[in-house]
């Protein structure tokens, strides 16, 4: 599976870095979300799709590859 | 069960149905919405679309693929008006009756409207945003009823297109109810600042043909008119149904809504199936903050919607709801984000940051607790360990020991 996130749209929420801390970040300067793992191991995935859930922009998709 | 409804087909009703189908419910999924739109996102309605820098296709919520992959029997462009909650049935405006086993109420709100014969536009739907964003522009007149959220951001948007807005607060501060005067006040500096006529104190009684009329019988003269006055929850098709309703459907802390109760002495009970609601039209019980809350903001859409849905499918694993809410706005380029429960706090201070340089993050206290947090400009990393010290429910003494109430 891969993430995909849509910069432009994102709010700088920051949600996706609490459901998901391993495969999120924020830039310091305006909280804007970075992908650390594009492609992230199995186990982290529950908390992708609860990122991809809860983000506030719809900013972020996991799709297959 | 085997016949799951969700009623209301944006945020939170997608948000459920998504859910559902996540937590291995195979059954029949039926999705009601009264927009004709597949589900949409509402924030950037007063943001990015009124602004054109977005067009609506930017908005949709799911791909049509993403939205097949949920196999749902979808249906667009018809609004509910009726529970019998006994018979586990919802009347759908076109006449037909959906069963159900287990039912999602995520009906949202409308905007409340003001009278006079005049036409004033609202911002609720994709059709309120493009119809407004078509009057716009250069050296328009718009005037703007309500200086909250979103008549800020409506504002503030029209002011970038060149048009001559005019904001009217019944308030004396902008906002001075939900985030403290303080904060207000450096939100109507930027107003001011962008060239904004902002009045407040005013009342206004009535829309005309060229403006507002105000309490006092001034004329406030413009060529378009927004107002933004607040909501009212789309509760209707529930009355007489058997369920409370009082500013919202009215749920326990697991988000199932309440029976009214057949009589002082007898307890209503569940209800039949299960009935769970969820978004702006829920207002239920939030533990963290012992308090009875409805909220309007984006993420608790989302969030509320998850939670009603797996309540709803494993009725021996509920779990309270209890998020931390967040809403976050856009003005001037400057971004307002929260955390918690602001309204009704007993005092603000700024612990990060200067207000008077728009950098910086105030605290609320409401009792001996630390119950919100609201930052302008401030790292996202300082703004997470805050959110956290509401989460855990901490002490004002604890959490902000310089200032700490002794």
């Amino acid at each position: 599976m891969r993430v995909e996130l849509d910069e432009p749209k994102c709010v700088a929420a920051g949600q996706c870095v609490m459901a998901s801390p391993e495969v999120f970040d924020q830039r310091d300067d305006d909280g804007v979300a970075i992908l650390l793992e594009e492609q992230p191991a199995d186990e982290l995935l529950d908390g992708v799709r609860e990122a991809v859930a809860i983000c506030p922009a719809a900013a972020i998709r996991l799709v297959d590859q | 069960m085997r016949r799951i409804l969700v009623v209301g087909a944006s945020a939170a009703g997608l948000s459920a149905a998504e859910t559902l189908r996540r937590e291995g419910y195979e059954g029949t999924l039926t999705l009601v919405g009264d927009e004709p739109h597949p589900p949409y996102d509402r924030p950037p309605l007063s943001k990015q679309i009124l602004a054109s820098e977005w067009e609506r296709d930017r908005l949709t919520l799911r791909s049509t693929g993403e939205l097949d992959a949920l196999e749902l029997d979808l249906r667009l462009g018809t609004a509910a008006t009726g529970l019998d909650l006994d018979g586990r049935a919802v009347l759908l405006a076109d006449g037909t009756r959906v069963a159900y086993d287990g039912l999602i109420v995520a009906t949202g709100v409308r905007p409340r409207r003001l009278p006079g014969d005049g036409h004033a536009h609202v911002l609720r739907t994709l059709d309120d945003a493009l119809a407004l964003r078509d009057r716009l522009g250069e050296g328009r007149r718009l005037v703007v009823v309500g200086a909250g959220f979103l008549g800020a951001e409506a504002a503030a948007v029209a002011r970038g297109l060149g048009a001559e807005v005019t904001l009217l607060e019944p308030a004396p501060v902008p906002l001075g109810h939900a985030v403290g005067a303080e904060v207000g006040r450096v939100l109507s500096a930027a107003h001011l600042e962008h060239g904004v006529d902002l009045r407040t104190g005013v009342t206004v009684r009535e829309v005309t043909g060229g403006g507002v009329r105000l309490a006092d019988g001034e004329l406030v003269a413009g060529d378009e008119v927004l107002v933004a006055v607040g909501s009212l929850p789309n509760t209707e098709w529930l009355t007489g149904s058997g369920l409370t309703v009082g500013d919202g459907l009215v749920c326990d802390e697991y988000c199932e809504a309440v029976r009214e109760s057949p009589g002082p002495t007898k307890s209503p009970g569940p209800t039949p199936g299960g009935v769970y609601a969820a978004g702006d039209v829920a207002r239920w019980h939030n533990p963290l903050f012992g308090a009875s809350m409805r909220i309007e903001h984006r993420t608790n859409a989302a969030e509320q919607g998850m939670a009603a849905a797996r309540n709803l499918l494993h009725p021996q694993a509920r779990k309270p709801f209890a998020p931390v809410p967040y809403f976050w706005s856009d003005q001037y380029g400057m971004k307002v984000q929260a955390f918690g429960h602001l309204r009704g706090h007993d005092e603000v201070t700024v612990v990060e940051g200067d207000l008077a340089e728009r950098r910086f993050l105030v605290a609320y206290r409401r009792g001996d607790h630390l119950t919100g947090v609201l930052a302008v400009g401030m790292p996202p990393k300082a703004i997470r360990g805050w959110r956290q010290a509401v989460a855990v429910r901490s002490t004002w003494r604890d959490a902000v020991p310089a200032t700490g109430v002794l």
